[in-house]
């Protein structure tokens, strides 16, 4: 293969930085692109969950078959999209809007104690019993003030204006994942290696 | 609650520690309590897994140099194209003759060897080995080979066995033109797999199947029964198992360091200035990648015999293993990465996942029990 910028023109790499919001500087465009091309064996134009798998840091990952639900079969604007909460000028609120979707299993905008078990389950993996898990989290969500029945709302926490102040009443707890993760400065930061 | 649940899958002694390798996922503060947010917060596993869809440095082992173009201007573009023309038109064919006239000479001197004198066994190894020496000499010619060779030159003493770093099957040539080494090899189809089966059975080569998992125990069987026979050439092993691009080494596989003998580490490294020898298997054939070569001005490399390296008392073959690739990678300037060159072809065991899942669990429980 020749250098990947002769394929890619001067208005597709715009065009690609348009849709990312600017996130990404045109010298990583080109080398994601490269890279994308690199996994996608035969030019399909998306990368099969297969390919991402052929990747052995990625496919021992817990988490692996979660992100894996996100990027498969994107074109390659998509998968800039999706790297962009990843990248180092991304916004608080994005890394967690890609946190927040991976623990959403079954997409309903909401994150219940289910979900939070499951994903808890993919990082302890056999180490732990289902009972543990569920005592573990049972104790910590209480010991922050919150029950089993709470549950997360991803539009509730982007209406919120302070992200730091938490919200509740007596009849519904509502955690707020912002408030959660306590952590103004979220480090979720990919670097793309340029040659 | 602080007991933790021992998992049935057997840990895989086999294999040194890649948790050294890579970032490690599981809680920073190891006195503070356990917090809610250390449950929930999974970015450090996701940047991993992000990271390791932007760049992965399994992958980086296999990348062939991409052709550089020239900065093409009035005399330069011209003169490119005059070593092209050179190249394929003058080179080419004068290689392609010489080549032709090597495989010539040793064929009709190796078959009247190989069946006349089949009484005289020892007259007969020996004039055996010249020969091979001979074609991969002219292999090497054929390419414009300047191999620069440092060390003492292997000797031929009992229970010894060679490895060396792996870039294409043209290490096995460069290496054989000096000594005629028994290697140990993947069985290839067409005519490379003829050759294999006819001339280098007479050096005593072994070979393998990849994809058959019994194989192994053969394997190991057949090396041991070489090593310890008294007359067989030197064996060449190629730990590394696949072809890597002469910039980093893989994990190497311990079958050659258990066989309680001498292990003598040969560095190769070649020099990419005029031409890439890396053979990317899933890319070209043999054949063209023999063609690339055959068409390229020179093929520079170098060879290093190092020092001969025996199993320290108490250490394990896989550490021995490890410690000899460390010797290799020194000499020849590569870097060292803890994958398996086999996950080229399969995907990697779960249990390298589930070492990652109980180190995160075993940190959450140990946690709680510091309340």
């Amino acid at each position: 293969m020749g250098s990947a910028s002769s394929v890619l023109t001067q208005y597709d790499i715009e065009e690609v930085e348009e849709h990312c919001d600017h996130l990404f500087t045109q010298q990583e465009i080109v080398c994601l692109y490269e890279r994308f091309c690199q996994l996608d064996k035969n030019a399909k134009g998306f990368i099969s969950a297969d390919e991402f798998l052929s990747v052995p840091e990625f496919a021992l990952n817990p988490l692996s078959h979660r992100l894996l639900k996100m990027v498969d079969g994107l074109n390659f604007k998509d998968f800039v999209a999706f790297l962009s909460a990843f990248s180092s000028k991304a916004t608080l609120p994005q890394k967690i809007e890609i946190i927040f979707k991976v623990y959403d299993t079954d997409c309903n905008g909401k994150v219940t104690f289910s979900d939070l078990i499951e994903v808890l389950h993919d990082l302890t993996g056999s180490f732990m019993s289902d009972k543990q898990r569920e005592e573990v989290l049972s104790q910590l969500l209480h010991e922050a003030g919150y029950t089993r029945e709470s549950s997360l709302l991803f539009d509730d926490f982007i209406k919120a204006r302070n992200l730091f102040s938490l919200q509740s009443s007596n009849d519904h707890k509502i955690l707020f994942l912002i408030q959660i993760l306590d952590n103004p400065s979220l480090k979720m930061e990919v670097e793309v290696p340029v040659d | 609650m602080s007991k933790l649940n021992k998992s049935s899958s057997e840990l895989d002694l086999d294999r040194p520690n890649i948790e050294d390798y890579l970032p490690s996922g599981s809680l920073q503060d190891s006195h503070a309590k356990l917090r809610l947010r250390d449950l929930l917060d999974i970015s450090p596993t996701l940047t991993e897994a992000a990271g390791a869809i932007v760049d992965d440095s399994f992958t980086r082992c296999f990348k062939s140099n991409p052709p550089e173009p020239w900065n093409w201007n009035v005399y330069l573009f011209p003169l490119w194209c005059l070593g092209v023309v050179v190249r394929y038109g003058v080179l080419f064919p004068l290689r392609a003759i010489v080549l032709t006239l090597g495989w010539i000479i040793f064929l009709s001197c190796y078959f009247p060897v190989h069946f006349l004198l089949k009484g005289h066994d020892k007259l007969r190894k020996r004039l055996e080995r010249g020969l091979v020496e001979l074609i991969c000499s002219f292999f090497v010619t054929s390419w414009t080979g300047v191999v620069k060779y440092h060390g003492p030159r292997p000797s031929m003493r009992p229970k010894q066995v060679f490895v060396a770093n792996h870039t294409s099957m043209i290490d096995f040539i460069i290496l054989e033109q000096m000594t005629a080494f028994a290697v140990i090899m993947q069985k290839h189809p067409g005519w490379v797999g003829l050759l294999q089966s006819t001339i280098l059975e007479s050096l005593g080569c072994i070979w393998f199947n990849r994809s058959e998992s019994k194989d192994r125990e053969i394997v190991a069987r057949k090396l041991r029964e070489h090593v310890n026979g008294a007359d067989t050439n030197p064996l060449l092993i190629f730990p590394e198992g696949t072809c890597v691009n002469n910039h980093y080494t893989v994990m190497f596989k311990k079958g050659a360091f258990e066989l309680g003998c001498t292990v003598c580490p040969i560095a190769i490294k070649y020099n990419k200035i005029f031409v890439d020898a890396f053979w990317n298997s899933r890319k070209q054939s043999f054949t063209t990648h023999l063609l690339q070569l055959m068409t390229s001005w020179a093929v520079v490399c170098d060879v290093w015999y190092l020092e001969p390296q025996n199993l320290k008392p108490g250490e394990t073959p896989i550490e021995f293993a490890e410690r000899v690739r460390d010797i290799i990678s020194v000499r020849a300037g590569l870097k060292k990465v803890p994958w398996d060159g086999y996950l080229k072809y399969a995907r990697p065991s779960p249990k390298l996942r589930e070492r990652k899942q109980q180190s995160f669990a075993e940190s959450v429980l140990r946690h709680l029990e510091q309340k």
